[in-house]
């Protein structure tokens, strides 16, 4: 094989974002030092370039590259969109709060364009060292934007133990791959897939599965690996709370789908069990757990362990309306993911963070608009009907109940009907309880154009959900 | 050949064990003249330094001085070996060793004429890399283990400029690599057969450089000697040792010296070619035997090795960590790279 | 047994006597110590298995790179174990438990029955002159090229990230411009001046020196 004879093209978005990157880091050391306005513009440019570029390659077909290394479904395709518009829109609203605290450097949208590509890579990669290395990758630039206040002793905490416990994960994700890789004797998925389908099966493929479902569990923040999200979360500049708990997300149910359903999926009745204790873990946690938080933030961290055991649900339906769904609900989850960590966005100014219960009272009080908008992302949370949230609950509730498991579909409605208390009792709070702070809202129209759209589209596609969700089901040839 | 040889001797073990015993044979015959080579390398520095300031240097013991390595050894031996009340024995004995061995062993893979070498394995070049990256922990460990701030501030200068300049002497080996296409000592030197042109130290004139200039400071030698420092810190890392102990650093840094001349001798200087090749005068000396041109070279070497030591004042630590991090690795950088343009366009007969 | 197999059992067994100490050892320099003897008999062992670039390789850069820096950073600390080690009876039952049952669960599955000679035999020894630094390099810029480009970029990743980190400007702190200290020449610092021997003519000479002293306050 020579380069020339290499296929380059399967992979331009990700050699477009590498080049461009390094761009960066070559450029900003040069600009002044006012502020990485020209970086910030790149950055955005790049993510629209990629943005068209895929759009542009999108067919339904699956593509495969670099001898089935990198594969380019539509599944990987929609995610990737998916992905830079949630990171576009993640850099656009922290902007005024990187600014404030004084961490607004190239740095961070470097660091942010990297954890993309990682996560690019993760996404279509159809090889088990592909797919950590694409893990690390998107790691990596995570664990360091999490410590980037490096003066604050939380961020810094954070940092640490996000680190530690994510190369516990990866140590343990690893530990599987190379076990699978012992048994099947290949690092390609679907090559693994064929060879567990042809029969091979023992003790050491069933030890493989387990430690991967415990890896990849563990990098999704599900319970009860669940520890270290809350204060990683809390602890992180919001700004960065943001990119951690949007766009990662859709990359860990790649890192899912392509592990499990690509790789065993012939293993399907060994780790749907497993899947379902989590996931029913995980969404009573994350749902009881959220209703004693007194910081909002926090009780939007338990809120997302209670969303990706839903998400999860979709996956061990094992059919592929539930992965379609589990692709819906994660995009919709990353969307009111953006609306509700944007609100402490929108809620802080210099010198400080808005990160109580206690500061979102009387929220109507001081911005009628940003109030409502808060209304429609709690409600889309907590599933009300005809919000975005209650067709991404539907979907997953209606695969799960496809393949007959009634009683899991039961506990997830119960979990979530005592979800539903703790975002109407925020609600309340903006609408009926007297401001503490009555001063006005400083947050710029960055913030607010991000948070408007984020809530519209919430009504949006509440109300016409079935463009989303037609997108999302040919995504899984349906 | 050899084992045929002791057949008498050795002929009723098995044959791993003959292979075992032969290769004894051989380290030793190797070793043994690294050390007398080195006794006198000392006697050589303190004429030629001596030479240099227009002074004789020593002339006391045997005709002109020869003796004056014995002397200088037998002092050492039978002096005190002190062992400080708080040191970390162990490490304390273990670090002086370390660093002999490391000085030692990777001359198995050094090839002193054609087929001249012990162990003619493929990957020579990243053995010695390895064995040189292993050597930093003598000087390290002995720092720490003297339990003494100036042997720690040796331990740590050294520990921080080691790496820096491996770095820069991996990247030149890359260079090296590059163009004889072959990790074997033997094929490097076989490569640069044809004339003195062909040698490497020409299309590899800044690999070159960097390679001897870090050898230099792998050593420790001056104007690199900052983990010695004696007019800061006493004498660094090895203030603690005295008698025998101290005399195995001394024969470490001297017989790492050697080394590193070999290995420039092999890697840029044709290794047991002769300069004459491709000339008219390549009949004439076609009598002298290839070893000889190697150790001709290394003489040189080692004699560049002490002229520095005679010309240049020590640098400071942070000019060493510049001229290391800033100067040698970007240039063997940009040097691989333009070494990728040369094979790309046949430049001359190297490529 | 042949010395093969002596020479395997003597780095296994030093590999994990010296694995173990890592973890107990009281004095972290000497764990590291131990960590680099793990290192050095795991390498040998790779050397056994015909991986030599990778046992090399392994010495190259944890031996001789990763080990150095830990070392450097560990011998700078003085790291206080009182601390660490509280707790540690009241920890251990749990801990004891929960590494038995991990390893009697390994056991089962990495033993013999799971990957035993019988169910995957072990490959031809090469011949002596293959050399597998040639078959890698030919791989990992052929076939794995992307994966290998990817692991560049976290390297990359990594810097980033520790200089952004790690790197703070002072201010009011002065720094030596080496560049410019050795882009200086004679002419800069030293002038010289003709004197002349006559001493009635003082006063130029006092504006010659004046000048001088300009030259050096400036």
């Amino acid at each position: 094989m020579t380069l020339a004879s290499l296929n380059l093209q399967p992979v331009l978005p990700e050699i477009v974002l590498a080049a461009m990157a390094c761009l960066i880091l070559l450029v900003d050391p040069f600009l002044p030092k006012r502020g990485p306005t020209v970086s910030f513009v790149l950055s955005i440019l790049t993510l629209i370039a990629l943005f068209v570029i895929t759009l542009v390659q999108m067919d339904d077909s699956v593509r495969m590259s670099f001898g089935d290394m990198v594969v380019n479904d539509p599944m990987a395709d929609l995610m990737k969109l998916v992905v830079y518009v949630l990171v576009a829109a993640v850099f656009v609203i922290s902007r005024t709060y990187l600014r404030q605290r004084g961490i607004d450097k190239g740095e961070y949208y470097m660091l942010g364009l990297f954890g993309v590509l990682g996560m690019m890579i993760t996404i279509s990669s159809n090889h088990l060292l592909l797919l950590y290395l694409g893990l690390e990758l998107m790691s990596l630039a995570l664990y360091a934007m999490t410590a980037f206040k490096r003066d604050d002793g939380r961020a810094s905490e954070a940092a640490m133990k996000y680190f530690v416990l994510g190369a516990l994960a990866s140590g343990i994700l690893l530990y599987g791959m190379s076990l699978l890789y012992g048994v099947t004797g290949n690092l390609m998925l679907t090559a693994i897939a064929e060879t567990v389908a042809a029969g091979e099966d023992s003790m050491a493929l069933k030890a493989a599965v387990v430690l991967i479902v415990v890896g990849a569990v563990f990098k999704m923040g599900i319970a009860p690996f669940h520890m270290w999200l809350p204060d990683v979360y809390e602890g992180a500049p919001t700004a960065v709370t943001l990119y951690l708990a949007a766009a990662p997300k859709v990359a860990a149910l790649a890192l899912v789908m392509r592990l499990l359903v690509d790789g065993m999926g012939p293993l399907f009745y060994d780790w749907q069990p497993m899947l379902i204790v989590v996931a029913m873990l995980s969404m009573a946690i994350g749902n009881v757990v959220a209703i004693a938080q007194t910081s909002f933030k926090r009780m939007l961290t338990y809120s997302t362990i209670g969303h990706v055991g839903f998400i999860l649900l979709g996956v061990l339906a094992g059919t592929n309306e539930g992965y379609a769904a589990a692709l819906f609900y994660t995009i919709a989850y990353a969307v009111m993911t953006i609306g509700g960590f944007g609100i402490i966005l929108l809620l802080a100014r210099q010198g400080f963070e808005a990160e109580s219960m206690d500061d979102l009272k009387g929220l109507n009080d001081r911005s009628p608009v940003m109030a409502f908008v808060f209304l429609l992302l709690m409600f889309s949370m907590a599933g009300i009907p005809f919000t975005f949230g209650f067709w991404a609950k539907l979907a997953v509730l209606q695969s799960i109940v496809g393949v007959g498991l009634w009683w899991l579909a039961t506990f997830a409605v119960v979990t979530a009907v005592i979800g539903a208390f703790y975002y109407l009792r925020a609600v309340k709070m903006v609408y009926f309880d007297k401001p503490e702070d009555t001063s006005p809202i400083q947050a710029d129209v960055n913030v607010r154009g991000v948070l408007i759209l984020s809530g519209a589209s919430m009504l949006i596609f509440g109300l016409y959900p079935t463009g989303l969700t037609a997108l999302t089901a040919g995504a899984f040839g349906l | 050949m050899i084992t045929e040889w002791l057949s008498p001797v050795i002929g009723w073990m098995s044959p791993s064990w003959q292979y075992f015993v032969v290769h004894l044979l051989l380290t030793l015959v190797i070793v043994l003249p690294i050390v007398v080579a080195v006794a006198y390398l000392t006697l050589a520095e303190r004429k030629v330094i001596g030479y240099m300031h227009v002074r004789i240097g020593p002339n006391r013991v045997g005709p002109r001085g020869m003796f004056q390595p014995f002397a200088d050894v037998f002092k050492l031996m039978f002096k005190e070996v002190i062992t400080p009340t708080v040191a970390n024995k162990f490490i304390f004995y273990l670090a002086p060793v370390l660093i002999l061995v490391a000085a030692l062993v990777a001359w198995a893979v050094i090839p002193f004429d054609d087929g001249w070498v012990l162990a003619d394995i493929n990957a020579g070049l990243l053995y010695v890399l390895a064995i040189g990256a292993a050597g930093v922990y003598g000087v390290i460990l002995a720092g720490w283990a003297s339990n003494s701030k100036y042997a720690l501030l040796g331990g740590m200068r050294s520990a921080a400029h080691k790496v820096a300049y491996e770095l820069a002497m991996g990247f030149a080996l890359v260079g090296v690599l590059m163009v004889a296409g072959s990790l074997n000592l033997s094929e490097i030197v076989r490569g640069q057969e044809g004339s003195i042109l062909h040698w490497y130290w020409l299309p590899l004139l800044p690999m070159f450089v960097v390679y001897f200039v870090s050898g230099v400071a792998e050593t420790n030698r001056a104007p690199f000697d900052i983990s010695e420092g004696e007019s800061e810190i006493v004498a660094g890392f090895h203030v603690e040792y005295s008698g025998i102990a101290f005399a195995l650093f001394m024969l470490a840094e001297y017989a790492s010296m050697i080394l590193i001349s070999a290995l420039t001798a092999v890697m840029f200087l044709g290794g047991w070619l002769s300069p004459f090749q491709g000339t008219f005068l390549e009949p004439v000396f076609a009598f002298v035997p290839g070893i000889v041109w190697f150790l001709l070279k290394i003489s040189f070497l080692l004699f560049v090795f002490i002229w520095f030591r005679a010309t240049f004042p020590r640098f400071r630590y942070d000019q060493i960590m510049r001229l290391g991090w800033k100067v040698f690795i970007p240039v063997t950088i940009l040097w691989i790279a333009v070494e990728g343009a040369f094979f790309y366009f046949e430049v001359g007969p190297w490529f | 047994m042949s010395l093969y197999q002596i020479l395997f059992y003597v780095f296994a067994s030093v590999a994990v006597l010296a694995a173990i100490r890592v973890v107990t050892v009281k004095n972290p320099v000497h764990a590291a110590l131990y960590l680099v003897l793990t290192f050095f008999s795991t390498a040998l062992i790779w050397i056994l298995m015909e991986a030599e670039f990778l046992g090399i390789v392994l010495l190259l850069v944890y031996v001789g790179a990763v080990m150095v820096l830990f070392l450097f950073v560990v011998m700078m600390l003085d790291v206080n174990i009182a601390p660490l080690r509280e707790g540690f009876i009241r920890n251990l039952p749990v801990g004891v438990f929960v590494a038995l049952v991990m390893i009697i669960e390994l056991a089962l599955i990495l033993g013999p029955a799971s990957f035993g000679l019988d169910i995957y035999p072990s490959p031809e020894p090469a011949p002596a002159d293959a050399g597998n630094t040639l078959a890698i390099g030919q791989v990992l810029y052929t076939k794995f090229v992307y994966p290998f480009e990817i692991a560049a970029f976290i390297l990359l990743v990594a810097i980033v990230a520790a200089i952004a980190l790690a790197h703070r400007r002072r201010p009011g702190v002065h720094y030596q411009d080496i560049d410019a200290q050795v882009r200086v020449r004679a002419e800069d610092r030293v002038r010289i001046a003709e004197l002349d021997a006559d001493k009635t003519r003082r006063g130029d000479v006092a504006g010659d020196s004046k000048a001088n002293q300009d030259k050096e306050t400036s």
